[in-house]
């Protein structure tokens, strides 16, 4: 087996750099040479650190002669969303308003990543401060979706997507707030883990909404998404709303799902994630996907969570209501952006902050900090706030409910296949429909998974299913998509994600 | 701002009081369409003003933690040049900023 | 600054046609090693932004972690004013824009204190040295952190207002306060400003004993804001308020109490309302001045801060620090008397003089209880008064103290020179030994001196030593006057007095 280096996963190449058949450098340099080849299409990355890459690559080589590895994936290289931030390379978290910022701290996730021997390829574009569906709210321009370039690549963790997908890295780093590490999976034939509430460490994450944002992997296999995990879950007392427990053998339930044996697990398709709004080949290829996990033995049940059809309006109020407040800080005084407002002579700290603040943010970025700061107000906290923090409760005994009738949970991601740039760019709506299904999970704190379920017929591009599993239970997504995984490769006879299947641009 | 929470759409004027409250110099421009907008995202979400009853509890946080401390023990800070790193203006190791309207704090 | 003159009323007019009530919310910093939710030093004084982390710059990702020792600071402070202790409670996101919040928002607690519903009492004295009592009921005390400290360049005043530009320097931001928030203090009548300023006074001792906070005043340590309002007499109704901040010395405390009364009876006298607005007290001039007015336009937007889960402190835990709690100022304000002897007019002026731990360190560290008491209650209190400060904030230790006594009792020095030593010391020229060295202050007890010295006296006195010669001791005193003088006072005076009758007699 002798697939070009950018075309392996990342556990062929951890195996490749174990049998001392590649080094990180060249593995390294592979990738980055297929950046300066490809990314010019794509866009998916904002920053490209090639002389931090490979020394960090040699210092692997360096580990591995010494016998003394890191991780199992120490040499293998990671990109990273730019949102997380990163000491000494720039963090604009896809908005001018932080152009040129560079942190003198690293993200707890970075760190780990570091201390993991992973080196860095560079940041990945985004949503602008992540609010977004399609990575078309980026302030440095959209990400392509490698399979059609006019098309979007989801978001707001599009660049991460876009990046695996295209083979510009084995791995990345996406943050999933509503759905923008598992949306953007689905709909560029990746797979994306947005792990329990607490599992990974928020510091250093630029926060959109505190209690939703959640960092994960984005990946060519389940197999890669629960290495990676490993590496960035667990404990971090620098983060208060972190859980203090061992993460679970999660490689170990990949192995077990592999075995294409669920017997004994129940599924519970959700009657409220499906249906109208969802595209026809969207809905067929899940479809088939639950038939396969039939056929590997599992049981399926049908369950309902009538409070999810409130869950797109909470998530639209308790979102822009924290992000207003995430987002005060932006304001030309410590970092940043500082814009002196025109025709005024000698301005005040808070006509700059005024006039910084409307053109550094975006659109989108506006929309949502006034609908939150309107949210908050008093005479509207209770009904709008309050309120949806009370859906929150609901959805989370509806999913309480479902697991008690199931060990997993399943449905499409994304209700539609990649739409093309610039179609929903100005219907904000439309563009929040896009997350209707992965939503649910983040009001709950739960685990989810998006693995890829094929291409439809209609237009021939990738579509997800997602599986959900109580807090904690990341092990139960992680077998299950595994073992989805092996049934329908063995359908397909290989992976989805093939080079020769990308837009011709971007073709190796 | 009406009396009853959410009885009128919101207003133009109720946009420019907002990006005031956020300070966000809005033009016309974007007030005239940022406006429009909010009132049919707010329509579509005013269904929440029903849903759920007095007693159900609000959930702030999906964990169920409670009490989580740090000892009081000091930790390296940055340097005061890294701290200043980003600022757009520094004189005297401080960050220079515009003079400030208002009271002394 | 606004400076229109304001047409004040003679307080005690004022206090025949209104009632004050009166509210007080003080600010405590903590003495944590470390700030509200970093691992930052929490100590003053550091060179600037040399005590920041992204968690108090507000650096984009950053997030807070909560001071273990800073809540158990509150629950101490909270049952110290016999409050409850919240079961369960949450931080909360205060939001509004100022430079010196990094984050825009203070983090603070908002509808759910970890303290509330207390009282303490307070004492106030008259001029005949009758006590009378107030209690003070606490509404709350909650955590929170506070923020940077702005320099202003430019302008002529070093001020806020006409100032080109500012500096900004993050080391105070995120160091632990506690905010105390009394209710409305009402039926104190002339009393209002004195209750004040003993309340303010009261928390500083019980502070003090509890070992949670520096309380010094003068660093902002401890910081207060008095809201006051007037209603007509006997009305029973409470008026508009106003709020004035920066009120930075127990006196000031009682001097702007006395002001805003003065000065919210001239705009009602007048026919005129009083704005609801927040007011500067300027310590050099005695005033308050007109701040920011208060309007629907502040919203603050609290909610629950998401990156901190919720406090609750178990009862246990809560028992616990109660049991461990030191004795209440009043108990301890016993003992202390019966241990030193002390009459009830020494006590209540000790304590009135806000004297009362000084004199137990000054008499901790060696002085006996009345010595200590005369040196902080005429010679330490008349300073400060001159000098309008209180008597902490001089710089002079207990232990200065005890040991200028000290040198006193050993012959070292006299009570004329020990004033002078307290010169030297309040003016920073060193320890009590290092002033007497170096102004050479020692008595001279070199007999030879001493004795030439009586014998020019005697002789340039002949008439004098003519009538001690006759047995008229009394006159001696002139001789020893003279000696003195030659001595410049450097001697003393009862060895003088032998040597003299020894010649002559």
């Amino acid at each position: 087996m002798s697939a070009p280096l950018i075309e392996r996963t990342a556990a062929e190449l951890a195996d490749a750099l174990a049998a001392g058949e590649v080094t990180s450098v060249e593995v390294t340099q592979a990738f980055l040479d297929r950046i300066a080849a490809v990314d010019g299409e794509v866009h998916a990355f904002l920053h490209v650190d090639v002389e931090g890459a490979l020394a960090a690559a040699r210092a692997s080589d360096e580990r591995r002669a010494a016998g003394r590895l890191a991780s199992p994936l120490d040499g293998v290289p990671i990109a990273v969303k730019d949102i997380l931030t990163t000491r000494g390379l720039p963090t604009t978290c896809g908005s001018r308003i932080l152009e040129g910022w560079v942190p003198p701290y690293d993200a707890t996730v970075v760190e780990r990543l570091k201390e993991a021997g992973l080196p860095i390829l560079g940041k990945t574009n985004m949503d602008e401060f992540a609010m977004g569906s399609s990575t078309e709210h980026s302030a440095y321009g959209p990400t392509h979706n490698p399979w059609d370039l006019e098309r979007i690549p989801g978001g707001s963790g599009g660049g991460s997507a876009a990046a695996v997908a295209a083979f510009e890295a084995p791995l990345a780093i996406g943050t999933d707030t509503g759905g923008s590490i598992r949306q953007p999976g689905a709909v560029t034939g990746t797979v994306g883990v947005k792990p329990t509430y607490g599992g990974v460490s928020r510091y250093g994450l630029v926060a959109l909404a505190n209690s939703l944002d959640q960092a994960g992997p984005v990946t060519r296999t389940v197999e890669d998404a629960a290495l990676l995990h490993a590496v960035i879950g667990g404990h971090d007392p620098l983060d208060s709303t972190s859980i203090d427990e061992p993460v679970p053998a999660l490689v170990e339930a990949v192995r077990k799902g592999r075995s294409g044996d669920l017997a004994g697990l129940t599924i519970g398709v959700v009657a409220e994630l499906g249906g109208e709004g969802y595209q026809p080949g969207v809905l067929q290829r899940f479809q088939e996907g639950v038939e396969l996990l039939v056929q590997a033995g599992a049981e399926v049940v049908q369950v309902s969570c009538p409070s999810f059809q409130h869950a797109l309006a909470a998530y639209y109020l308790i979102l822009p209501s924290e992000a207003s407040s995430n987002l005060a800080r932006f304001d030309a005084m410590r970092y940043g952006l500082r814009v002196l407002p025109e025709g005024v002579e000698a301005p005040s700290a808070e006509e700059v902050m005024r006039a910084t603040r409307d053109q550094g943010f975006g659109d989108e970025v506006k929309r949502r900090i006034i609908l939150g700061t309107y949210a908050l107000s008093s005479g509207y906290y209770d009904a709008y706030y309050g309120q949806a923090q009370k859906v929150r409760t609901l959805v989370s005994r509806d999913f309480e409910r479902a697991f008690a009738k199931a060990d997993v949970l399943v449905s499409p991601t994304a209700p539609t296949t990649a739409f093309r740039l610039g179609e929903k760019l100005d219907d904000p709506l439309a563009m929040y429909l896009n997350d209707i299904a992965t939503i649910p999970a983040n009001l709950a704190g739960i685990p989810g998974i998006s693995v890829p379920s094929g291409v439809t017929d209609e237009d021939g591009l990738p579509a997800g299913l997602q599986v959900l599993a109580p807090a904690m239970a990341d092990d139960r997504v992680y077998r299950v998509g595994a073992a989805l995984e092996s049934m329908l490769e063995q359908q397909w006879g290989g992976r989805l994600l093939d080079p020769d299947k990308l837009d011709k641009a971007v073709r190796a | 701002m009406p009396d009853i929470p959410g009885s009128d759409p919101i207003t133009r004027a109720d946009v420019a009081h907002l990006a005031d409250l956020a300070r966000i110099d809005l033009s016309d421009e974007e007030l005239d369409h940022l406006a429009p907008q909010l009132a049919v995202i707010l329509d579509s979400i005013a269904s929440i003003r029903q849903v759920a009853a007095d007693d159900i509890p609000p959930t702030s946080h999906p964990l169920p933690l409670t009490n989580v401390f740090r000892e009081d023990e000091v930790r390296p800070s940055l340097t005061a040049e890294e701290a200043l790193s980003g600022a757009p203006q520094v004189e005297e190791q401080r960050f220079a900023v515009p003079r400030i309207l208002g009271d002394e704090q | 600054m606004t400076t229109t003159q304001e047409a004040l009323v003679d307080f005690d007019e004022a206090i025949a046609a209104y009632d004050p009530a009166m509210g007080l919310e003080v600010h405590v910093e903590l003495n944590t090693a470390t700030k509200m939710f970093c691992g930052c030093p929490a100590t003053f004084g550091g060179e600037p932004n040399t005590q920041t982390c992204p968690t108090c710059l507000g650096l984009p990702g950053s997030m807070p972690v909560v001071n273990g020792k800073a809540v158990e600071s509150a629950i101490r402070i909270g049952l110290a004013l016999n409050c409850q202790i919240a079961e369960w409670c949450r931080f909360a996101r205060k939001n509004y824009f100022y430079p010196d919040m990094p984050k825009n928002f203070q983090t603070s607690q908002y509808d759910e204190p970890i303290a509330f519903d207390g009282w303490t009492e307070v004492t106030v004295f008259d001029e005949s040295g009758d006590g009378e009592t107030f209690r003070v009921e606490i509404e709350r005390a909650h955590m929170e952190e506070d923020t940077g400290k702005s320099l202003h360049v430019g302008g002529s005043t070093g001020r806020i207002h006409g100032a080109e530009y500012s500096l900004v320097d993050y080391n105070r931001a995120g160091i632990p306060l506690i905010e105390i928030v009394t209710r409305p203090i009402t039926g104190a009548g002339e009393k209002a400003p004195a209750v004040a300023r003993a309340y303010v006074a009261h928390l500083r001792e019980l502070l003090l004993g509890l070992g949670v906070s520096d309380v010094r005043m003068e660093q902002g340590s401890l910081r207060c804001d008095v809201n006051l309002s007037l209603a007509p007499a006997g009305s029973g109704t409470l008026g508009t308020r106003t709020e004035t901040k920066n009120v930075n010395s127990l006196r000031s405390v009682e001097r702007a109490a006395r002001y805003e009364i003065s000065r919210q009876a001239g705009i009602l006298d007048a026919g005129g309302s009083v704005l609801q607005e927040t007011r500067h007290w300027h310590e050099d001039t005695g005033i308050t001045t007109s701040g920011r007015v208060k309007s629907d336009a502040e919203d603050y937007r609290y909610f629950p801060e998401p990156d901190l889960v919720p406090v609750a402190p178990s009862r246990e835990w809560v028992e616990e620090l109660r049991a461990s709690l030191p004795e209440p100022p009043r108990v301890r304000r016993a003992r202390l008397q019966a241990e030193w002897g002390f009459s009830d007019l020494e006590m209540r002026d000790t304590v009135g003089a806000g004297a009362l731990d000084l004199v137990a360190e000054t008499i901790a560290t060696g002085a006996s209880p009345q010595t200590a008491r005369k040196w902080w209650l005429s010679e330490l209190a008349r300073r400060a008064n001159e000098q309008g400060t209180d008597l902490a904030a001089l710089p002079i230790t207990p232990a200065d103290v005890a040991r200028i006594q000290a040198l006193v009792d050993e012959g070292a020095i006299n009570d004329k020179l020990a004033r002078q030593v307290f010169d030297g010391v309040l003016a920073g020229e060193g320890t009590p030994d290092e002033v007497v060295a170096a102004r050479g202050l020692a008595i001279v007890s070199d007999e030879g001196a001493l004795g030439a010295a009586v014998d020019r006296a005697i002789e340039a006195n002949p008439d004098v030593a003519q009538k001690i010669r006759d047995g008229k001791v009394a006159a001696a005193g002139a001789l020893i006057g003279a000696v003195m003088k030659e001595m410049r006072g450097q001697a003393d005076a009862a060895r003088v007095r032998e040597l003299i009758l020894e010649r002559l007699q």
